[in-house]
């Protein structure tokens, strides 16, 4: 293998990108346009559908004749929307919801059943209420859990009272952030999907650059050098992942300038913009699977969107409220991993070496490897590189 | 003949059903200009794929200075250059950036490369233009480029595939004469064409081919004496019965 050889082919696509106009607009002003747009205006999230929210739950309710916090977590229950997993102690919860394993985590205070029980006795003399707080900590990385959550709680905790027209009771519910204290903006929810969405319209680049050197000739002239498969691909593959590492930072720059201000170090940041670098070679395996199945150029672009559509809708939205089919089918596409990874990383706190992170970066890894190497193969198959 | 620098035997080449090469049988020595000739669709550029690896034949061999096509194309592909057919150029990159691409897949070294890629393109009269985008060239210019490219790691075989078609005639000449150049520093080169006064003009030795077989070889002086006719054109229509450039 010779590193002339890559370097020139390298040096050849990056000035492509530069020159082309269309290619120059669609992998790098399109991002910045989007996140703009979105980044602007977007308003919230909202969703018809019923969904399930999963809540941690430790139970330090010492209360021994009348166990209330049982009787809480069943009312939970009832409400079909809350699913409940107790765990021991804080630290393992808490762990849990770094990872997105769980949307909450609620701590029940040793004195829970003791305030029901003194609620009770006098319902109508709060000088008699044993008063309590259940703490509340949210998912930071998904808008509808921060939304969502608080309000059923805070209704299930009225109704134990037994009295939904009152209003006062001695339960008070404090919701805090598993991160720093600070106001999560719509923009923060989808920034992480904003690195991973530039990212994808690599694909129908990839399939149109291959498309059109073939029906131009250049394709068969490159076969007649002495450059080997090996050697073109590797260009391929390093061309892309620099216009990857270009894209996030354009789109960084433009969240930041928009307001998005994660509270992670300069780590977090090196491995986010090396999970999109990585997250590209899947781009160029799906481009090149387009570009065997196109016969030209334009039918390269339509059919780029066969992938492109599910990366972008199952992957870059994570923290919203997709449907349950969604959600599954998203698992499919690397670009979930990316954005998983990434919305863990900024918005859940969790660290690099956190296993949650860790999977997703195995999962995301292998697949992009499994996906470039498919479409290696099948381009080589039906017209050779 | 000198030693040969092309050694082709009862090559075969068939698409499904059609047969685009047909017990194809030829040796072309080194320093040789040979001609191909012959319509559209009669086989020279399946012959000339073949010859550069890029398609396999279906019967027969072939070595290009010794080495197999098919089992040494790697060391096939550091001996010859080749002018494909089509105008194939990056248009996004200048005439020299075009030339220099091109060198490095070559692996040439830097002082080699920028020596041969600025006599090239002096030979050629891009001089002026050759900072410019190759997309904004002329279809004559992209052509003369597409020579360049062809050339620029000095091959010991340069296979020509119609590389003066669609040219201006001063272009043309200006091909001509660096072909006639390139004769003399002993390379062997294998031109197609259907321009018969090309041939002609150019060529040692021509072999006109037709529905993939070939059906005369010999100097233009010998064929055309050999038919009793005046040039190669009438060679062509005494054999087949049809003009050069009437589709097969």
């Amino acid at each position: 293998m010779k590193l002339q050889r890559i370097a020139a082919l390298t040096k050849k696509e990056l000035k492509k990108t530069i020159r082309e106009p269309a290619v120059l607009f669609m992998i790098f002003l399109f991002p910045i346009i989007f996140v703009f747009a979105f980044g602007a205006s977007f308003g919230g999230v909202g969703s018809s559908q019923t969904v399930t929210y999963h809540i941690g739950v430790v139970n330090m309710d010492h209360g021994s004749s009348v166990n209330a916090s049982q009787t809480f977590l069943a009312a939970l229950t009832d409400t079909k929307i809350i699913n409940v997993h107790v765990y021991a102690d804080n630290q393992t919860a808490q762990n849990d919801l770094s990872q997105g394993n769980v949307q909450a985590v609620m701590i029940i205070p040793s004195d829970f059943s003791q305030s029901l029980a003194s609620y009770q006795a006098a319902p109508d003399n709060p000088a008699q209420w044993t008063n309590t707080t259940v703490s509340l900590y949210s998912d930071q990385g998904s808008l509808v859990a921060t939304q969502a959550i608080p309000p059923i709680i805070q209704q299930t905790l009225t109704a134990m009272a037994g009295n939904n027209q009152q209003t006062s009771s001695p339960f008070q519910m404090q919701t805090a952030s598993l991160a720093e204290v600070k106001t999560t903006s719509a923009l923060d929810f989808i920034a992480p999907g904003m690195f991973t969405f530039a990212s994808i319209f690599l694909i129908m680049m990839v399939a149109q650059s291959f498309t059109q050197d073939r029906e131009n000739g250049m394709m068969k002239r490159m076969r007649i050098t002495p450059t080997t498969p090996t050697e073109f691909m590797a260009s391929q593959v390093i061309s892309y992942m620099g216009i990857a590492l270009i894209q996030a930072a354009l789109v960084f720059a433009m969240t930041y300038a928009l307001g998005f201000r994660p509270s992670v170090g300069i780590s977090a940041y090196v491995f986010a913009f090396m999970l999109v670098m990585i997250f590209s070679v899947s781009n160029v395996g799906f481009g090149l699977i387009t570009a065997t199945i196109s016969k030209s150029a334009g039918a390269a672009t339509g059919l780029s969107f066969l992938f492109v559509m599910p990366q972008l809708f199952l992957g870059t939205f994570v923290g919203a409220s997709l449907s349950s089919g969604a959600q599954v089918a998203g698992k499919f596409v690397p670009s979930y991993y990316v954005t998983n990874a990434l919305t863990s990383l900024f918005l859940r706190g969790a660290t690099i070496n956190s296993p949650a992170i860790l999977l997703d970066f195995a999962i995301m890894s292998v697949s992009c490897v499994a996906i470039l190497t498919v479409g290696v193969a099948l381009y080589a198959k039906y017209y050779k590189v | 003949m000198n030693e040969s620098s092309i050694v082709i035997e009862h090559l075969g080449k068939k698409y499904q059903d059609t047969t685009a090469l047909e017990d194809f049988t030829l040796q072309v020595g080194k320093g040789e200009l040979f001609g191909l000739l012959g319509p559209n669709g009669a086989g020279k550029t399946t012959s000339i794929n073949i010859l550069c690896g890029l398609v396999k034949p279906t019967t027969g061999t072939a070595t290009v200075c010794g080495y197999d096509v098919l089992k040494e194309s790697a060391k096939v592909k550091e001996l010859i250059g080749v002018c494909v057919q089509e105008t194939a150029i990056y248009p996004y990159l200048t005439g020299v950036e075009n030339v220099q691409l091109f060198g490095n897949l070559h692996a040439m070294d830097k002082a080699g490369l920028n020596a041969r890629r600025n006599m090239l393109i002096t030979k050629m009269g891009l001089t002026e233009d050759a900072k410019r985008r190759a997309g904004k060239y002329s279809g004559g210019m992209k052509r003369r480029l597409s020579l360049i490219l062809a050339l620029i790691n000095d091959p010991q075989i340069a296979f020509l595939d119609e590389p003066t078609v669609a040219m201006d005639p001063q272009s043309r000449h200006a091909v001509w004469d660096f072909l006639k150049e390139l004769k003399t520093e002993e390379k062997t080169i294998i031109l197609t064409t259907h321009y018969m006064e090309e041939a002609e003009e150019l060529c040692d030795r021509v072999g006109i081919i037709d529905h993939g077989k070939l059906i005369a070889l010999g100097t233009p002086k010998e064929l055309i004496a050999k038919n009793q006719v005046n040039n190669l054109e009438e060679v062509f229509l005494k054999l087949t019965g049809r003009t050069i450039r009437e589709e097969a």
